[in-house]
């Protein structure tokens, strides 16, 4: 069967795009002669079908990706703005590997779970669909401007999508998500200006070779020092990926814009948006500044280390369903900070030379570095997992009662037995369960920062989150399954709504499920492609 | 390279005939004359997009001369006597100011349909405005150029006085007229000095833009000869801020931008879209052609100083325009906001900063045209442009809502739109700038300043960005009062084209740069090779 596309040249482009298309598609379904009803079926499946049909995409990426040969792979190159040194520079190595397939299984199952909504369900779709586009560009990318763009297109659908769908404060959260990343980003966008100017070029690849050995004229730079003008291009990139991660204390904008998010949008925030920003420090911050990167990772990790312990605490508080899986997002991702630190500490040790280390400790620093970045990147995969699973769960049972008040809760798994089970074995995913994905990432991150010498007491510190991270798990569990359902709501599931889990919600987190499991187990269907991309971008 | 075709001669007298043809009409044939307006300026459209689609950029970067800069040239004898010539042509930069009037001006016709009052009139002065336009951007005689300003100017005050806003049009107006009159007054002193010191150096008097290119790129140009027997004090460096800040009044640039918002305001709505989309262009494209281009010793000396002008338009703007409470009045600071980038892109003197400033031209040009057409659709339908007052109104202007929004993105330079291919080299020339201007007054230096102003200008990027989702948010969405608003509905067919014409412009310039980055950096090019620099 000859494809229009060429599925060996073209495939980030289609993969990239095909969204986007899917969006335009469901916009012109608009004007079909159908029932409001109609409209609202085909729009879903119609949806549905295209993140399907990305996941086949996504999936047959992951399968003919070299793992042994390593490296960037399916490279596309196109002129694009020759002005400014930019080109349509696309490729994957198993770092962007791992997230588009993450994206692309997280889509299907977040569209699958917002059949509930009624209101305009092609605009939703469309919205949902184009900010798909955006995250696959961001991963793809090897050309920074075209990073950029799709970087801050992302924003977009998400804004309307929270702006609209969302619940009660849904105004404040959406202007607050985009202005706040979007201010973020603004030191983003100068630095980006000044090294691509500086280079003649926006190509990620030769980038990372060019500017961490610029020197300026004679070490001046811009009238000053040209280390100077690295670090502040350092802080502008730092603070505009820090806020996206969220590393503490620039995690502000997430409790809101998580709490008030319509269920898949919050499935997608948490399970993707957030990687990206994490996937900025891999790809970009570390490789163009090691230097500087390794100086801050102290700092770095120390954040890392108050999100683990913070965000356990927070979600401790909570008492909204949400927010405490809001939460439990910055405690995560916490985590992920650790291991980019270690990573950061330990490549640019290398960078400049040993860092003072002899070289037998470089080594076994650089080996427990690499095992630190293995955790954090599966970190991404796991978390991206449980938390869409957690929100896909809050969700289903907010659609049901209507409210995500903890205290009103109780006695849930009396009455819906089976939701209770779910919810169980998702929260013991993101608490870090041995045989779940959880675990491993969260052990190898611990088991390699700790063994870097400069982060062993912050690690053990962290573990104190870890203890929180239990306890809050375990209080949300406890709240809303454990006791006796009160009278009011044994009427409630008899008589207005059934509290138990539908087919479809449970066809929507079956493969969540399925993964964590997989991942837990069996983690080598995954680890050995992370590995080799990691060892090569920080070990080699 | 002169046209066998005058094509640019059509472009920019059909509008004109149109207007003729329209006044001979009798006063009832309202239709017809809107008919003749929209075939007017559809056709010098369409010709514009022949004209852009077939300007030669590799013969551009090619060229030696400042004959063979220009395409489609066309050229007849005036009034020899004062070397004054019909000279017509295109270069890198102005072609695609000519598409931008082709979209405006046809949009704008569109959105007019509706106008009751005096159609034939409106429709013939708005043709007069456009050919006016048209002319300055295809003029290469400086008495050319001239006349066409002036035929752009008076045309403004008779339709914003007739069918603008009872409430200001007549302060509006005049004050509009006479700001720019003096400012154009002032700079055709200027010009007029060029064009007796030229014709005395040379013998030669012309009003010619390749003769006096010619003058000034002499080894002993009478430009760079000093005046007032004061050493140091050039003619250029005398005469240049004149002449800058002279056209530069019609560009916005502050301080004396103060007449463009009220005249934004007052303006019937296919006025504001020529008005901000178009006109503004007008003087920042003077500003570079025959300050900037003629005088490229004073552009050196004054334009490190004048970019901190550029640069309290784009910051004091965004942040003025988020004060406001009228709908139009937000719309209009962002017009004096983003027409900052433009000058400060010329400020810049690099390829960088330069194309983004032609580009931001045309990209702005299409998105405040975008915008007046929004604005107007709903105050005709809602009598009001009190943002408290407004909300809610996606839901019976869904496509007006959808229009706003992405002129709104593109406003604030996000990316996957044309705001954004126009003002990101922008930025980057101002980091290019950094190293090679200093700014020198007397004793007192300044060097290495233009990083710090890009610093600074980014503010505007978030403050835009606050202002947009706040309008969009207070007028698009939230709850819509059915009471007061009872009658409103969506907009008609040609409204929706206009609309769509518009967005497209935007989104394809968006995604797309090669369209449109080389042209205006072969037009740019040989600009800067004046400040005795490559890119």
């Amino acid at each position: 069967m000859t494809l229009p596309f060429n599925l060996d040249t073209s495939l980030l482009t289609l993969i990239i795009f095909l969204p986007a298309a899917g969006s335009v598609l469901l916009l012109l379904m608009m004007t079909l002669p159908m029932s409001a009803e109609g409209h609202k079926v085909a729009a879903r499946w119609a949806a549905l079908g295209v993140s399907l049909l990305e996941l086949l995409l996504a999936v047959y990426l992951f399968a003919n990706y070299d793992q042994a040969a390593g490296g960037f792979q399916f490279e596309e190159s196109a002129p694009w703005f020759a002005l400014l040194g930019s080109s349509w520079h696309l490729g994957v190595d198993g770092l962007s590997v791992m997230l588009i397939l993450l994206t692309g299984i997280l889509a299907p199952l977040a569209i699958l779970i917002s059949f509930e909504i009624e209101d305009r369900v092609n605009l939703y779709m469309a919205l949902f669909l184009f900010l798909e586009t955006g995250l696959m560009g961001v991963f793809a990318s090897l050309d920074l401007l075209i990073f950029f763009v799709f970087w801050e297109i992302g924003l977009v659908p998400m804004y309307f999508l929270i702006n609209i769908w969302g619940s009660q404060n849904r105004v404040y959260a959406s202007v607050k998500f985009f202005l706040y990343t979007m201010a973020g980003s603004l030191g983003l966008l100068l630095s980006i200006q000044l090294i691509g100017l500086t280079a003649g070029t926006m190509d990620i690849t030769q980038l990372m070779t060019f500017w961490p050995a610029f020197q300026g004229d004679g070490g001046t730079f811009l009238g000053i020092g040209v280390e100077t003008v690295k670090n502040l291009a350092f802080l502008a990139f730092f603070l505009a990926f820090a806020i996206k991660v969220p590393i503490w204390p620039f995690h502000t904008w997430l409790p809101d814009a998580h709490t008030e998010a319509p269920t898949a949008g919050s499935m997608i925030l948490a399970g993707v948006l957030l990687k990206l920003g994490a996937y900025g420090f891999l790809r970009l911050v570390i490789p163009l500044f090691p230097v500087q990167a390794a100086t801050f990772s102290g700092v770095i990790a120390f954040l890392g280390m108050a999100g683990i312990i913070l965000g356990a605490l927070a979600a401790y508080g909570q008492n909204d369903f949400k927010r405490l899986v809001a939460y439990s997002s910055v405690n995560h991702m916490g985590f992920v900070v650790l291991g980019v630190a270690a990573a950061a500490y330990v490549y640019g040790a290398a960078y400049t030379g040993g860092g003072g280390m002899s070289p037998e400790e470089l080594e076994s620093a650089r080996q427990s570095a690499v095992l630190a970045m293995n955790g954090a990147a599966m970190q991404m995969f796991a978390h991206g997992l449980s938390s869409a699973g957690m929100f896909l769960l809050v969700g289903a049972l907010y659609h049901k009662i209507h409210t995500r008040d903890l205290r009103q809760m109780g006695g849930f798994w009396v009455l819906a037995p089976v939701y209770g089970g779910i919810l169980i074995f998702t929260s013991m995913g993101s608490l870090g369960l041995p045989g779940l994905a959880g675990f491993v990432s969260e052990f190898l991150v611990v088991r390699g920062a700790f063994a870097v010498p400069a982060f062993s007491l912050m690690t053990l510190l962290s573990m104190i989150g870890l203890l929180f991270t239990g306890a809050y798990i375990l209080k949300a569990i406890q709240k809303v399954l454990h006791g006796k359902p009160s009278q009011e709501w044994v009427d409630y599931n008899r008589q207005h709504h059934r509290l138990e889990i539908t087919w479809r919600e449970g066809i929507a987190i079956a493969p969540l499920l399925a993964l964590m499991l997989l991942t837990g187990l069996l983690p080598n269907w995954i680890l050995p492609m992370i590995n080799t991309t990691v060892t090569r971008l920080f070990g080699g | 390279m002169n046209s066998p075709f005058p094509v640019l001669s059509v472009i920019t007298l059909a509008p004109i005939a149109g207007a003729i043809l329209i006044l001979l009409l009798p006063k009832t044939a309202k239709q017809e004359a809107r008919i003749i307006a929209a075939a007017a300026t559809g056709f010098s459209l369409l010709l514009g997009l022949f004209v852009y689609f077939n300007y030669d950029v590799a013969a551009a970067n090619a060229a030696t001369t400042p004959e063979q800069m220009f395409q489609f040239q066309e050229s007849i004898p005036w009034v020899e006597a004062l070397g004054i010539n019909y000279h017509l042509g295109v270069d890198g930069i102005s072609a695609p100011m000519v598409l931008l009037t082709g979209l405006a001006s046809f949009a704008g016709v569109l959105i007019s349909w509706g106008i009751e009052e005096r159609t034939r009139e409106f429709m013939a002065f708005f043709l007069l405005l456009v050919t006016g336009v048209y002319g300055v951007f295809v003029a290469m005689d400086l008495f050319v150029l001239f006349f066409f300003y002036e035929l752009a100017i008076f045309p403004m005050y008779l339709l914003i006085v007739t069918w603008g806003w009872k409430d200001l049009r007549e302060y509006a107006s005049m004050k509009l007229t006479l700001y720019i009159l003096v400012g154009s007054v002032i700079a055709l002193v200027g010009v007029l000095a060029m064009y007796f010191v030229a014709g005395d150096a040379t013998g030669t008097y012309s009003f010619d833009i390749t003769h006096l290119m010619n003058v000034a790129a002499m080894p002993d140009s009478p430009f760079n000869a000093n005046v007032f027997g004061i050493d140091g004090l050039t003619f250029a460096r005398a005469w240049f801020p004149f002449i800058f800040l002279g056209f530069g009044v019609l560009a916005g640039v502050f301080p004396f931008h103060n007449w463009s918002p009220d005249g934004h305001v007052a303006a019937p709505t296919a006025v504001s879209m020529i008005h901000a989309g178009v006109l503004m262009k007008l003087g920042a494209y003077s500003a570079l052609r025959v300050a900037v281009q003629l005088l490229p010793q004073g552009a050196q000396t004054h334009l490190p100083w004048i970019v901190f002008l550029t640069l309290i338009n784009v910051v004091y703007g965004a942040f003025i325009a988020m004060r406001q409470r009228d709908f139009k009045y937000v719309i209009g600071f962002s017009s004096v906001s983003h027409m900052g980038l433009v000058s400060m892109g010329w400020a810049t003197m690099n390829v960088y900063g330069m194309t983004g400033a032609g580009l931001q031209m045309f990209s702005h040009g299409v998105m405040t045209a975008l915008f007046f057409s929004c604005v107007g659709m709903v105050y005709d339908r809602a009598h009001t442009r009190d943002i408290p007052s407004l909300g809610g109104f996606r839901q019976v202007m869904p496509w007006v809502a959808f229009a706003f929004i992405v002129g709104g993105l593109v406003s604030m330079g996000m990316p996957g739109l044309s705001g954004f291919v126009a003002e990101f080299p922008i930025f980057t020339g101002l980091w290019d700038a950094g190293p090679n201007i200093t700014l020198q007054i007397g004793s007192w230096t300044l060097a290495n300043y233009y990083g710090v102003i890009a610093v600074v200008a980014v503010l505007g990027i978030i403050v835009t960005a606050a202002y947009v989702l706040r309008v969009v948010q207070q007028v698009f969405f939230g709850e819509f009062n059915r009471e007061r608003f009872a009658g409103v509905g969506d907009v008609t067919v040609l409204d929706k084209a206009a609309l769509v014409m518009l967005l497209a412009a935007m989104i394809i310039l968006g995604v797309w740069p090669s369209i449109m980055a080389p042209m205006v950096e072969s037009g740019v090019a040989p600009i800067i090779r004046l400040f005795g620099g490559g890119a």
